[in-house]
């Protein structure tokens, strides 16, 4: 007897191998998801009496490969399914399957797949939910909950995703060198992307959504597990877990943000930010920075200080400068910003923001930090002015929240400053 | 006689456990540790890091430093126990108590150890109960 929970893990785990290799079979999307979950079906059935498969992948693709091939030759006409005891022997034929499988066409089967979801001609928000669709296997329902559309919506737009990568020829062979790379940052970059709407929501009324995080994370260590020698992935992953290690701390019982120096330093998870400097660690060694590699030895100099006062803003403020040289955007200049205030003072941080404005002039971020500033300077008419922007920009409640709490702290402050 | 115990599985798998599953089986882990700890029976218990954390040395006219785990296998080893066990019967029977529902485990008998420095200096805090498992390492002959 195979427990569920087990059966489940097993599945999801080799989802993306599944679906990646039977993709390479039948060139087709919806052929091979469906292959897929008539497998998992079978799965269900077979495995629960007859024991765990010695490799569960392996069973999976067998059987869908089957199932799918036999659907084709009927010309898809309805008759009742091959039981899977009509299959002769199983386990010799998926033995047979796991010795081909092993590492030959593993990596770039799945790079493949991941590739597909992040096709150029798509959007981002497409690439993201084709990738929780495909890869993670997330049903509609899911997805469209956590981007906080309606179903029908998001199917629509995964089945309009699905059309465009059909109508692109995705071509199907072995990728070189030079083009792996390129798909391998693709990927990574929605990855992180997918992360960040996870971290903090684009929209609506709650503002983390530990699930897309968590599935972000998943995806990271996947792909690392398939490029275990590149310090960008490593830092990748190293920056989403140190980011998630916070997550228990990020938002109060109200559901209100909890800014970093305010959070209780215990609620965060050691195990993610131990892994996260491991991570760090190893990228370094290869003296090939990147964005990732770098934003996440600034995640990691936060989750080094116990204390909010033992944080070494110099070296963030460093951190930051490497990454404006290799990736230089406003928003980069605007979190250096707030580590110049802590070295060298407000002022100082105002005046490297000012030109700026221009650029963020919709970034919720950039009055909020301004404002901020401005508050410590004692310039509160101007800050205000700042923070009622912001509120005006925010995405979630949450944010508008926050800000409104700064813009109370700045009346009551007035009022004891008038009554004194 | 002592024994390692080395916890086999596929990495991914163990990763896609649940949270909930996660804790069932350390919960269920740590119970069998505390009757072994008891009985003086268990040395140091250690669950690795991923393998995505790992680095290999690889021996060479100039030793090469590679990332990733020693080889690409679909198991892993995940961590390990140090048990002493009057018998192999024993050790099996250890084994299969700790849980083997998913993986393997290796039985591997011990030819020498020594336990020179306080391994808690290394481990700080990580391991709960660690006090009670190291005074009985250092207790096994």
């Amino acid at each position: 007897m195979t427990d569920i929970a087990w059966i489940d893990a097993a599945i999801s785990a080799a989802r993306p191998q599944a679906i990646a290799a039977l993709l390479r079979y039948f060139r087709n999307l919806d052929t091979a998801e469906e292959a897929f979950q008539e497998a998992c079906l079978r799965a269900l059935n077979h495995w629960t009496t007859n024991g765990p498969p010695r490799d569960p992948a392996a069973w999976l693709i067998f059987v869908a490969r089957n199932f799918a091939l036999d659907e084709a030759r009927r010309g898809k006409r309805h008759e009742s399914l091959t039981d899977e005891a009509a299959i002769p022997d199983t386990q010799t034929a998926e033995t047979d399957m796991a010795e081909r499988l092993d590492n030959a066409h593993y990596r770039d089967d799945i790079l493949r797949l991941l590739f597909i979801c992040c096709h150029p001609d798509l959007p981002s928000t497409q690439q993201i939910a084709l990738a929780l669709r495909i890869v993670s296997g997330l049903t509609v329902q899911e997805i469209a909950r956590a981007f906080l559309v309606s179903e029908s919506a998001m199917e629509q737009r995964i089945t309009r995703a699905k059309r465009r990568v059909a109508a692109a020829q995705v071509p199907f062979e072995a990728p070189g060198a030079a083009e792996r790379q390129e798909r391998l940052q693709t990927v990574a970059a929605m990855i992180y992307l997918l992360f960040n709407e996870g971290y903090s929501a684009s929209g609506g009324e709650v503002h983390v959504r530990v699930p897309l995080c968590e599935e972000a994370i998943r995806l990271a260590r996947l792909l690392l597990r398939l490029f275990p020698g590149e310090p960008e992935i490593m830092g990748l992953t190293a920056l989403l877990l140190l980011q998630h290690s916070r997550a228990a701390a990020r938002l109060d019982e109200n559901g209100q943000i909890v800014l970093l120096e305010d959070q209780d330093r215990s609620l965060w998870n050691r195990e993610l930010i131990n892994e996260g400097f491991a991570l760090i660690e190893k990228a370094l060694r290869h003296w090939r920075p990147g964005p990732y590699q770098i934003q996440a030895a600034i995640a990691a100099v936060h989750a080094r200080a116990m204390k909010p006062e033992d944080t070494d803003w110099a070296e963030i403020d460093q951190l930051y400068g490497v990454l404006e040289q290799i990736q230089p955007s406003p928003v980069v200049t605007l979190n250096r910003a707030v580590a110049v205030s802590k070295v060298r003072g407000p002022a100082a941080a105002l005046q490297l923001i000012e030109p700026l404005e221009p650029q963020l002039a919709n970034y919720f971020h950039f009055y909020g930090v301004r404002g901020a500033f401005l508050v410590q300077l004692g310039r509160k008419q101007e800050a205000r002015v700042d923070f009622d922007r912001a509120i005006s920009l925010a995405h979630t409640a949450a944010e508008a929240a926050h800000i409104r709490m700064h813009i109370d702290r700045l009346m009551q402050e007035g009022q004891t400053s008038v009554a004194c | 006689m002592l024994y390692a115990l080395l916890c086999y599985n596929s990495e991914a798998m163990v990763a896609d456990w649940s949270p909930e599953k996660d804790k069932e089986v350390m919960a269920h882990h740590l119970a069998v540790e505390r009757r072994l700890a008891e009985q003086g029976k268990v040395g140091p218990v250690v669950r690795l890091m991923p393998t995505t954390t790992a680095t290999t040395i690889r021996s060479g006219r100039a030793p090469s430093v590679i990332d990733g785990p020693f080889a690409e296998t679909k198991e892993q080893l995940l961590g390990f126990y140090l048990v002493d066990c009057d018998s192999l019967e024993e050790a099996i029977r250890v084994a299969t108590e700790l849980g083997i529902e998913s993986g393997a485990m290796e039985i591997r008998p011990v030819m020498h150890f020594s336990d020179l420095s306080n391994p808690r200096g290394a481990v700080g805090e990580a391991a709960g109960g660690a006090d009670g498992q190291n005074t009985q390492a250092r207790g096994i002959q």
